[in-house]
């Protein structure tokens, strides 16, 4: 073959290749619909669900509990990775394509903001839902621009762990409810012979999400805010400059262990259950795991939960926890309606709780007596959630939750002083929420 | 060697045999050339042109609604790269991309020689020592991260047998660095090895006895006969080894986690784009460290002649001339008279 007509060939492949890579329509959409009430949704038929890995089997029952009511609406499972950026990552694809495979969503709260404003999610009717007793906090996660986007499900909130059986030796009777009296505790602690080489408080402190949770609830904890009620970010506070020196100090003096700063949820779990830490900043879910009697945990039975501390009183948690939503995409969005509803009923809720321990957002199930003798710590956690303060509803929520990571690790780290990073990450904050 | 003749046609026309030959090889490879087409130079394309567009991401302040679309920007997306705070980034990833390139592929080089070595003179056990020696390129990388952020925390197997004060190796520093050279030479000397294993293997042992009979010692006859023999296969396993870590992601990824700007590479800020669904920097990014690679991969190929397929190309054209000359003469003399 000559070398013109081989030349002739890779041009007209060539060719061929940018008009095929033209052809593909990425220009999104151009209007937003601003009617007033919800649109209504129509469609029954088979959905899926899609959440991340279900560690506890309930999820599974409580579908094959729907699906033997209601043969015609069959709900399969569609189960994403564990990791909470690798479930985003899929609904987005999802989204980006449109396609109408998923139907039911399982969001993280953080999540809200992003999936609305990119309308890969529809509005949900506020008044088929009894919204009222729902936990406030966790409601105002899944609205966005007053409108409601998703049904919270599941809650989180932090609890500060602590060694009771440590603190009842060193003469401490009550836990702590500032960080001044955190160190006291813990000097008192590391004076006794048990308490040589115990480390005092660790908390998430690796460039990861878990660090901005942590960040967010030593700035909020000392009196100041991320971003405000207006949404606009005020972090070059006096108070969160306090907030973030009592995680910089911490690290300085020795109070959080160097390695703490490597930590993410699991590597403080398990420093707490080998019994390194006098105070652990963590998630509820810690409490059934440090009980374990199997071996595995150290400090069984000989701990107790509080609210975390703050500067000046008790300190104020971040939001966590999960909401369910709908794909805009998906065909049959008023089974998936049915479904929601049917998920976030009481029974339903309760008895995810006794098989998950995962905070419910039903008010009233904190009260109940069968669940608080299983799980003694719910009181504690339905006060941290019911004070708690979301994440910066933003819908560039990626780039936010990076500059706060940016700022906080610097800081801790003594790669920036406090001032520097604050002033700093006021400055990114605020190009990023600009309207 | 003549390329087997079919019989000239009567009256000499002019579908000879070798354009016959020609044109039924095109036809041939047609559906291989339409599926690299796709694979290799669709995506290319593809990725080229996302890069010349950004996404509106402007947010109506009333509704709260994105108002999304592409833009058309031509090489805003590239200029955005090399100015202002991205171009700090920016090039602290490629000198980390470089870094682990530059160093990655020494340790592995030597590493990988020395264990061919040890796979082609092994004589008990071989078939139990290459099982072992290949056990880690086996491994799947990401699951291999995950192996190696285990043994780096900082109550992990490392900081225990390691003498001295704990090091945290997954926070920013230069322990980061050498915590992902660990686990990547790990993970890759195997390869190399393979490669030269395949290089040694074709050496014939009588050049070895006889630079034994001219009195070389064993270092000898490894700088002078060994190295020069295997030269081909290493510098083939270094190209590729040099253009799998131009573009290291994994490893940096998970072993020591995002952001973090002691170990950050190109392909991470190409994926933190995409993540945060601006394709058209992600795919910047990415067209910049396809250029690196390109460059690099061009200088190995014509200076340092890492033939991939350049011996067998002149080999066929050679033959391709001989069965030319061969067939005219034929023609010649088949011409009726």
């Amino acid at each position: 073959m000559s070398a013109g007509a081989r030349a002739r060939t890779a041009a007209l492949l060539a060719a061929a290749a940018v008009v095929l890579a033209g052809c593909g329509d990425d220009s999104g959409s151009g209007s937003g619909d601003s009617s007033g009430a919800a649109p209504k949704l129509d469609g029954h038929g088979p959905i899926t669900f899609v959440t991340g890995k279900d560690t506890s089997g309930n999820m599974q029952k409580l579908v094959d509990k729907w699906n033997t009511d209601h043969p015609d609406e069959k709900v399969t499972i569609t189960e994403l990775p564990e990791a909470a950026d690798e479930q985003r990552n899929q609904m987005v694809q999802n989204a980006q394509v449109k396609s109408d495979a998923y139907t039911v969503l399982n969001l993280d709260v953080v999540w809200t903001a992003e999936f609305a404003a990119n309308q890969w999610v529809v509005e949900l009717p506020k008044d088929e839902f009894d919204l009222d007793n729902f936990l406030k906090p966790a409601v105002d996660t899944a609205t966005y621009f007053d409108k409601l986007y998703a049904v919270p499900v599941y809650s989180d909130g932090a609890l500060l762990y602590y060694r009771k059986d440590l603190l009842t030796k060193a003469g401490v009777t009550e836990p702590p409810k500032t960080w001044d009296e955190m160190s006291d505790a813990c000097k008192k602690v590391q004076a006794l012979p048990e308490g040589k080489g115990v480390g005092c408080y660790a908390g998430q402190f690796d460039k990861y999400e878990g660090l901005t949770c942590n960040f967010s609830e030593a700035i909020q904890s000392a009196g100041g805010v991320v971003v405000g009620e207006d949404g606009k970010p005020n972090v070059n506070t006096q108070e969160a400059k306090d907030g973030l020196n009592f995680l910089v100090d911490g690290l300085k003096s020795g109070e959080i262990p160097k390695a703490g700063v490597t930590y993410k949820e699991e590597e403080g779990r398990r420093a707490f259950q080998d019994g390194k830490l006098v105070f652990h900043r963590q998630w509820p879910y810690q409490w059934n795991l440090a009980n374990a009697t199997d071996g595995t945990s150290k400090v069984a039975g000989k701990f107790d939960v509080a609210p975390i501390p703050g500067k000046d009183g008790p300190g104020v948690s971040t939001l966590g926890g999960h909401n369910f939503a709908i794909s805009a995409f998906a065909k049959n969005k008023a089974t998936g309606l049915d479904f929601i509803k049917y998920f976030t009923s009481e029974e339903t809720e309760k008895s995810n709780l006794l098989a998950t321990s995962q905070a419910p957002t039903r008010a009233n199930l904190y009260e109940d007596q069968e669940v608080v003798t299983k799980f003694p710590y719910l009181p504690t956690l339905k006060a941290s959630i019911e004070g708690a303060v979301p994440r910066p509803k933003v819908v560039k929520y990626g780039d936010v939750t990076a500059a706060i990571q940016e700022a906080a690790y610097g800081a801790m780290n003594g790669e920036k002083s406090t001032d520097q990073a604050l002033s700093d990450l006021q400055s990114k904050l605020e190009e990023l929420t600009k309207k | 060697m003549t390329a087997p003749a079919l019989p000239p046609a009567a009256g000499g026309n002019a579908t000879t045999s070798p354009q016959r030959h020609g044109r039924l090889a095109l036809l041939l490879l047609t559906p291989t050339f339409v599926v690299l087409a796709l694979v290799i130079l669709y995506p290319l394309i593809a990725a080229v042109r996302e890069s010349l567009y950004l996404k509106q991401e402007g947010v109506d302040p009333e509704t709260g609604i994105v108002i999304g679309g592409d833009k058309f920007v031509g090489a805003d997306n590239y200029a955005a790269i090399f100015s202002g705070e991205t171009a700090t980034r920016f090039w602290n990833s490629f000198y980390n991309t470089t870094f682990f390139t530059v160093f990655g592929v020494a340790i592995e080089v030597v590493l990988g020689v020395a264990m061919a070595l040890v796979m082609h003179h092994a004589l008990r056990g071989r078939g139990l020592v290459r099982a072992s020696i290949l056990v880690p390129w086996a491994v799947p990388t990401a699951m291999s991260a995950l192996l190696w952020q285990w043994i780096f925390q900082a109550e992990g197997i490392a900081n225990v047998i390691l003498p001295g004060e704990a090091v945290l190796w997954t926070t920013e520093g230069f322990h980061a660095k050498v915590a992902v050279l660990i686990a990547d030479t790990w993970k890759t000397a195997p390869f190399v090895g393979l490669l030269v294993l395949a290089g040694l293997q074709v050496i014939p042992n009588e050049v070895y006895e006889a630079a034994r009979v001219d009195g070389a010692n064993a270092w000898a006859r490894f700088w002078r006969i060994t190295l020069p023999l295997v030269k081909p296969a290493l510098l083939v396993a270094i190209l590729f080894r040099v253009m799998d870590v131009l573009r290291i992601f994994d490893l940096p990824y998970v072993l020591i986690g995002e952001r973090k700007q002691s170990v950050e590479t190109v392909s991470m800020l190409a994926f933190e784009q995409a993540r945060n669904l601006r394709y058209g920097p992600a795919a910047a990014y990415a067209t910049v460290l396809f250029l690196y690679v390109a460059i690099i991969a061009y200088v190995f190929v014509k200076l340092l002649g890492a033939d991939l397929i350049g011996e067998a190309r002149e080999r066929t054209r050679a033959e391709r001339r001989k069965a030319k000359r061969a067939a005219e003469p034929e023609q010649k003399e088949a011409v009726p008279v």
